[in-house]
């Protein structure tokens, strides 16, 4: 079975073409780079994203997060709900750990910016 | 307090981060830049998704941090800044100088002046009156950034039911921003037969979210008095009119618009800047220099950027030529125009100084249309400088080539940029 | 018991509290939006009319002249902004009589500076004028001013003379009781000696609730478009078209603020709600001001939107004693409305003192200072007011130069602004190029904290359900 799909690794965002046999993927061509051939590869079996958004903090305002590494694409919604449940605490440095083991994938979620009280 | 400098940079995002670095790694220290807001990075800070900096930090990053690494960067240097300032006017003076007006809590209503100035405001957003879009003015219909701002710096919640048109990369991002926030993003309508934003950011902003992208669909009516209520959306024929009979009615109380940026250049056509009627940019040539001696532009006030990491690099550039400005004065000598044609909408630079030509020498532009195995071709004259085959290009997409000293060191006759298309 | 409640706090209603409150009488204001000029007086052509227009040995005549005669001082007295910017009424027929019928019915109706001047005359001081222009009637009185300010003004001066106002408040019956009316509101009754209806495009609602003879307004919806602000101006005068059946036909002005603005159309509706603009609309308001104006800059339109006139079916304003004693009426109030404004309170107050006599208070304020418009201030000016106060050191909007201080200042003194469009009028945060993308969420975060509430509850308009102010 061949598969077509656009690669999101990079803003160049190529047109990857995947031969799939029996749940596998055995040949991607239309890449630029082997990151394209690697994410057809975890696309048309396991696919994951890294999710970015904003967690609360006690100063009022809140503070953009993400998951330290990509995480199963089924599990945005879990993952973002427990981010939402959460509050950073402040001050936070970028790249702190403010959530660990986000919805039991094992990923971390660490702030994306630094922040001081207020 | 200090009020006279080697370079002023007006803004402190992506843009004026890095102009403010180049002219330092330059070897200019006599530097100042002014942001109007409380931090540095500009809309970076409201940025909050990933894909920055693949270029520049060959790794993938939020906006945010992003714009933390260049803002540690400049912190490092020791490149002074001032938060809260807001530049209301830049006046060439007889001799040379540039005089920047500006507001500050800090300085009050002062006065500066500077050997160079590099303009670095970016842009803004299209809004809806631009768009001539009939019906009511209710509550809920933002664009696109301020929306952004709204959910990822203050912490608001903006709707529950959304419709956003166009499909520039802030509505992409949006849709899905909005979708995790809990809203439920019904539609995203483009006028045009496709996207003005980044493929990826369709697959994982629409796709991955089961939001439908209507391509040839604009919004022909709002409703609501005083709330949304909701909106009509018609198909739009080839010359982009709606067809009548077409219009479906989306109940919704949030409508996004992402229908363009415009480059915010109301301080540099107030300081006698010539603008692009194209780009809606100054005109600069290949040191970013604009017709007025000494005064620089980059990133999206000089045209709107696809990628912040081209922001970043041509900032950079635009930093090291004002810091030779400084030493040195303007560079005298041939300069040769650069014309687009078939195919090409604008090119930055227009003109070319073939007499002070740097090691590398960078022509950015968009292209018209969606064009699948064309060839980009640059000439002079008769002779062919570059010819490119790509398997597609697409206008949501600014080209950057690269040209090597030599390819241009004898170049006389005007530069044209176009399109080769394939005769089928 | 209250002396005089006025319905509506358009600029009728305010300039009638304005003129009421200089005498020694108890005066309350109440208007169902939350705040004032919300109606009519909002959205339309911001002109002081020199009073050409008008039937001689009419109100409409009469009023538009002493309008425009108060309106300078006015101006000048309460802070809002007015510029005698001259109009020209184009003809562009070969038979120029319409324009002698004018000038005539002008000086007749005691309006000074009426000339006429040929088509290159014309072009001589306005070169954007079109080829087709045979000739024009120049007139020198006309002005354009700032509606909102100019109601927000007369409000504000009322209210620091002692008049009350109810805003987000609805009259929903009107009842005689002895020696007055029982003005039923869903806030409770008011009791007042006298009623003065200036409810606008809702005025024969209000009208019938007391009174048995028809009134009949219609609302008639003008479509405009804004365009960006001008460092040179496409044109520096009112320029209007020779008069049709219905209206005065399109315009194409310059705003106090700088813009240059076209319109209206006329067409009349049933529904007193519909402010939707339509493409018709705009595309006859195009075709109409190209007319009269080459060169006018439609790519920079940044808004545009409908204006809902008020007209009566007698051709005059309607402004008397109804059938029932002490219910004034001051309605069918469409254009020159706004100009006629201060002289309808003059002139509704002696109507009023013949029910309920009143003297003058020794104490009238006749001033009011208005929010400071940092950037018409001179470097030095802002300076010290940075010293003074860093708040308007901070600027917000950037398009208009509008800063912290501006926005704070309008949110914070009496009848102040509540939402979006509240801030926009009082300070102009929000008018300008980008259309309040930049500056509406630090105006939302000003705002909610002022009022206690969450930042994406502050409205743009309208009335919040719980009660804010």
């Amino acid at each position: 079975m061949t598969r077509e799909l656009i690669c999101i690794n990079c803003p160049m965002g190529c047109m990857l073409t995947a031969e799939v046999e029996g749940g596998e993927v055995t040949k991607v061509s239309g890449n630029t780079c082997p990151r394209g051939e690697q994410y057809a590869k975890t696309e048309l079996t396991a696919p994951v994203r890294t999710v970015t958004t904003t967690m609360k903090t006690a100063g009022g305002k809140p503070v953009p997060v993400k998951t330290k590494a990509p995480i199963p694409k089924d599990k945005i919604f879990d993952v973002v709900a427990a981010i939402k449940s959460a509050t950073a605490p402040l001050p936070v440095k970028m790249g702190d750990v403010v959530l660990e083991n986000a919805a039991g994938t094992g990923v971390d979620i660490v702030s994306a910016r630094s922040m001081n009280n207020a | 307090m200090k009020s006279d400098y080697n370079i002023i940079i007006i803004g402190g995002g992506p843009a004026g981060m890095a102009a403010a670095i180049g002219a330092k790694e330059a070897g200019e220290d006599d530097i100042l830049i002014l942001e109007r807001d409380s931090v540095l990075g500009g809309i970076l800070n409201q940025c909050i998704h990933n894909g920055f900096g693949l270029h520049t930090f060959n790794e993938e990053l939020t906006g945010p941090e992003y714009a933390e690494r260049f803002a540690d960067k400049v912190r490092e240097l020791g490149i002074p800044f001032e938060l809260e300032t807001m530049v209301l006017d830049v006046t060439p003076m007889s001799d040379g100088r540039k005089a920047v007006s500006l507001i500050s809590a800090q300085r009050g209503a002062v006065t500066l002046t500077a050997k160079a100035v590099i303009l670095a405001m970016g842009c803004r957003e299209r809004p809806r009156g631009a768009l001539n879009i009939p019906g009511f003015r209710p509550q809920g219909v933002y664009t696109a950034g301020t929306a952004q701002k709204l959910v990822n710096l203050e912490g608001a919640q903006v709707g529950k039911e959304v419709v956003i048109l166009g499909s520039g990369d802030i509505g992409l991002i949006m849709a899905r921003r909005m979708t995790l926030e809990g809203a439920h993003v019904a539609a995203v309508a483009e006028l045009m037969p496709y996207s003005s934003g980044l493929k990826r950011n369709i697959v994982q902003c629409l796709d991955d979210y089961g939001i439908p992208l209507l391509l040839s669909h604009t919004v022909v009516d709002i409703k609501g008095k005083e709330k949304l209520e909701g909106v009509y959306i018609a198909e739009v024929d080839e010359n982009r009119k709606p067809i009548a009979g077409s219009e479906v009615y989306y109940p919704c109380d949030t409508l996004l618009l992402s229908c363009g940026l415009l480059p915010e250049n109301e301080l540099s056509s107030g300081a006698g800047v010539e603008i692009d009627p194209r780009t809606n940019g100054a005109f600069v040539n290949d040191r970013l220099e604009t017709n007025i001696e000494g005064v620089f532009s980059c990133g999206n006030v000089l045209h709107v950027h696809d990628l912040v990491d081209f922001v970043s690099e041509e900032s950079k550039r635009a930093g090291a030529n004002a810091a030779l400005y400084v030493k040195e004065g303007r560079k005298g000598g041939r300069e040769v125009n650069v014309t687009v044609g078939n195919g090409v909408r604008y090119s930055v630079p227009s003109k070319i100084n073939t007499d002070a030509l740097p090691e590398l020498t960078h022509i950015r532009f968009r292209v018209t249309g969606v064009y699948k195995d064309a060839s980009i071709i640059i000439k002079s004259g008769e002779r062919e400088i570059l010819r490119r085959k790509s398997r597609i290009l697409v206008p949501s997409e600014m080209l950057d080539i690269i040209l090597k000293r030599d390819k241009l060191a004898d170049v006389t006759d005007d530069i044209n940029v176009y399109l080769e298309e394939v005769q089928s | 018991m209250t002396d005089v409640v006025i319905i509506g706090a358009g600029a009728v209603g305010c300039a009638t509290a304005m003129e009421l409150s200089k005498y020694k009488l108890s005066v309350c204001v109440i208007d169902k939006e939350s705040d004032v000029c919300e109606g009519t007086t909002k959205a339309n052509s911001a002109i002081a009319h020199a009073g050409f227009d008008a039937e001689p040995g009419t109100l409409k005549a009469r009023l538009n002249v002493r309008g425009s005669e108060m309106m300078e001082e006015l101006a000048r007295k309460l802070q809002f902004a007015y510029i005698r910017n001259e109009a020209m009424v184009l003809c562009f027929d070969e038979d120029t009589s319409g324009l002698n019928v004018l000038k005539e019915r002008g000086e007749k109706n005691g309006v000074k500076g009426l000339s006429i001047i040929s088509g290159d005359e014309a072009r001589a001081i306005e070169p954007n004028l079109t080829d087709e222009v045979q000739a024009a009637l120049l007139a020198k009185t006309s002005a354009i001013v700032c509606p909102f300010e100019m109601t927000i003004a007369f409000a504000e001066n009322a209210f620091a003379n002692g008049a009350e106002f109810r805003l987000s408040t609805e009259v929903t019956g009107i009842e005689k009781v002895d020696n007055g009316f029982k003005v039923k509101t869903n806030k409770g009754d008011i009791e007042a000696k006298a009623v003065i209806n200036a409810a606008g495009v809702y005025a024969d609602k209000i009208h019938s609730m007391v009174s048995s003879t028809p009134l009949k307004i219609t609302p008639r919806k003008g479509e405009y478009m804004l365009m960006d602000k001008e460092t040179v101006p496409t044109v520096s005068r009112t320029i209007f078209q020779l008069p049709t059946k219905m209206g005065k036909g399109i315009l194409v002005t310059p705003t106090v603020h700088g813009n240059l603005l076209a319109g209206p159309t006329a067409v009349d509706i049933d529904d007193k709600e519909n402010t939707a603009t339509t493409s018709e609309g705009l595309n006859e308001v195009r075709a109409k001001g190209s007319l009269s104006v080459k060169n006018v800059p439609w790519g920079k339109v940044i808004t545009s939107f409908t204006g809902l006139r008020a007209v009566g079916e007698s051709g005059d304003f309607i402004i008397e004693e109804s059938d029932a004693e002490g219910f004034f009426d001051a309605a069918g109030i469409e254009s020159p409305g706004l100009t006629s404004a201060p002289a309808i309170g003059e002139y509704l107050a002696e109507l009023v003192s013949k029910r309920i006599p009143f003297e003058k208070k020794a104490d009238y304020i006749d001033t009011r200072q208005g929010v400071i418009h940092f950037a018409q201030l001179t470097d030095e000016q802002r300076d010290e007011l940075i010293k003074k106060d860093p708040a308007y050191g901070r600027i917000v909007c950037r398009c208009c130069t509008v800063t912290e201080g501006e926005i704070l200042d309008a949110i914070n003194r009496p009848l102040g602004a509540t939402t979006l469009d509240g801030v926009k009028r009082r300070t102009g945060a929000g008018m300008g190029r980008c259309q309040a993308g930049f500056c509406s969420p630090t105006s939302m975060v000003l705002i909610a904290k002022k009022l206690g509430i969450k930042t994406e509850d502050v409205l743009k308009n309208g009335v919040y359900e719980s009660e804010v102010r």
